[in-house]
């Protein structure tokens, strides 16, 4: 039986994928795509996967939609030649054969799921006390599977250095970006004053409150590299230079913990990534105090892009 | 019919959606766009079957949650590149066609920042 809290957000969601893939004006494709990314939030609320939700809000509806809205308007001149492009009746036809056949195909499965479906949830049940942090994502996250967290830092880190190595060799060094004016007495300069002090604490909230309950380091990285991004928005404050030794130490900092107490781990007991007994909780929160800085830079750098500019520009 | 089958289904159906707009937009930023709603399609997928294994008081398979989570922050920092890759591509050759027979604006050759100092 399908309740109306159900039935509500599935036709929505598919109401703005469409509107994502066939709205005619990119720019409004992208400002679809950030309703369907908050509507997808319900989704995983009802799924019971409240942490994911806290991602998906943060990261898959607002950042990204942030960096699609973005290109969209740079890319805006380029819309006109680009729809010209648009493949003829048959290669749509053939195309909407393609995607109806992948969806068919993925419904059979999703409807011949075994029945009980299979689980590791007993197994972190029986093993989080070891952890003795209280949110059996965070355990999955920073204990069973830290290794998967830690190369996840470290993709992180690559596909900034992927985005900065796009910069042309003249700004190499330099500011992302162009440089932002807004009027200092308008509502987004008045905005970027008094929303970052309480996002920073919500950020922080969110970060801390993740060792027992839904939250995390990534949903309050963000949270904060959402703040500092207003900042710089507003002309409040500049992006700064890539090449700054602060920002490279800072960025790296994190991952760098990680592996060391991975390191440790090795030595002290018996396998890469192991906490030694009685330790796992500060090692858990010493690695996150050190990653959330770190991932709230790389998120934020991200979003702003290649460098554009030198220092003095 | 449950939620997580109900969830499952839209789930197929995002999919699709994702995989005809990947085919005919001719865009780059618009397949990105179209790469990202499959993206979410597989792992709201994904998220159903980490329902379906509810257990030993979880409300979810914790472990396939733990995973989505990672498997988002990913998702974004393929964006991300894909997005400074296009624009990069932009600044460079003035369009952003991806078709192979047709001229870009600007030549390409002669691109202003070409040259290192």
């Amino acid at each position: 039986m399908i309740g109306w809290l159900d039935a509500g957000p599935v036709v929505l969601i598919l109401a703005l994928g469409v509107w994502t893939v066939l709205a005619r004006d990119t720019f409004a494709a992208a400002v679809g795509f950030i309703a369907y990314g908050l509507l997808l939030t319900l989704a995983w609320v009802r799924l019971s996967g409240v942490d994911v939700a806290l991602t998906e809000a943060a990261i898959g509806g607002g950042l990204t939609g942030a960096l699609l809205i973005g290109a969209a308007t740079r890319l805006r001149t380029t819309e006109a030649a680009a729809r010209a492009e648009t493949p003829g009746p048959f290669t749509k036809v053939l195309a909407a054969l393609v995607a109806a056949l992948v969806a068919a195909a993925l419904a059979l499965c999703v409807l011949a799921l075994p029945d009980p479906a299979p689980t590791l949830a007993p197994e972190v049940a029986a093993n989080i006390a070891v952890t003795e942090v209280g949110n059996p994502i965070t355990a999955v996250l920073l204990a069973f599977r830290a290794m998967d967290t830690l190369l996840e830092a470290i993709v992180l880190l690559f596909a900034l250095i992927g985005v900065w190595s796009l910069a042309p060799d003249r700004a190499w060094g330099g500011r992302p970006g162009p440089r932002q004016y807004a009027d200092p007495n308008g509502i987004l300069a008045y905005v970027a004053r008094v929303l970052p002090p309480i996002g920073i604490i919500v950020g922080m909230y969110i970060f801390w409150v993740g060792a027992d309950h839904p939250g995390g380091k990534f949903q309050g990285a963000t949270i904060i590299a959402a703040m500092w991004l207003l900042t710089i928005m507003a002309g409040l404050t500049d992006a700064p230079p890539i090449g700054r030794t602060w920002l490279r130490v800072g960025l790296v900092a994190g991952p760098l913990v990680f592996i060391a107490i991975g390191i440790v781990g090795a030595i002290s007991a018996g396998a890469f990534l192991a906490y030694p007994d009685g330790f796992a909780k500060p090692l858990i929160i010493a690695i996150e105090l050190a990653l959330m800085p770190s991932l709230a830079l790389i998120l934020a750098l991200m979003l702003a892009g290649a460098p554009q500019r030198m220092e003095s520009e | 019919m449950s939620t997580p089958t109900l969830y499952g289904l839209c789930a197929a159906v995002l999919i699709g959606f994702g995989v005809y707009g990947l085919i005919v937009n001719p865009q780059p930023l618009r397949k990105i766009l179209a790469f990202n709603v499959v993206g979410s399609g597989v792992f709201l997928l994904f998220g159903a079957i980490a329902r379906r294994g509810a257990a030993a008081g979880f409300g979810g398979d914790p472990v396939p949650q733990a995973l989505l989570i990672t498997g988002i922050v990913v998702a974004f920092s393929a964006t991300a590149l894909a997005v400074a890759l296009l624009l990069r591509l932009h600044d460079e050759a003035g369009s952003v066609t991806l078709a192979s027979d047709v001229p870009p604006a600007v030549p390409p050759a002669v691109a202003p920042d070409s040259d290192a100092k």
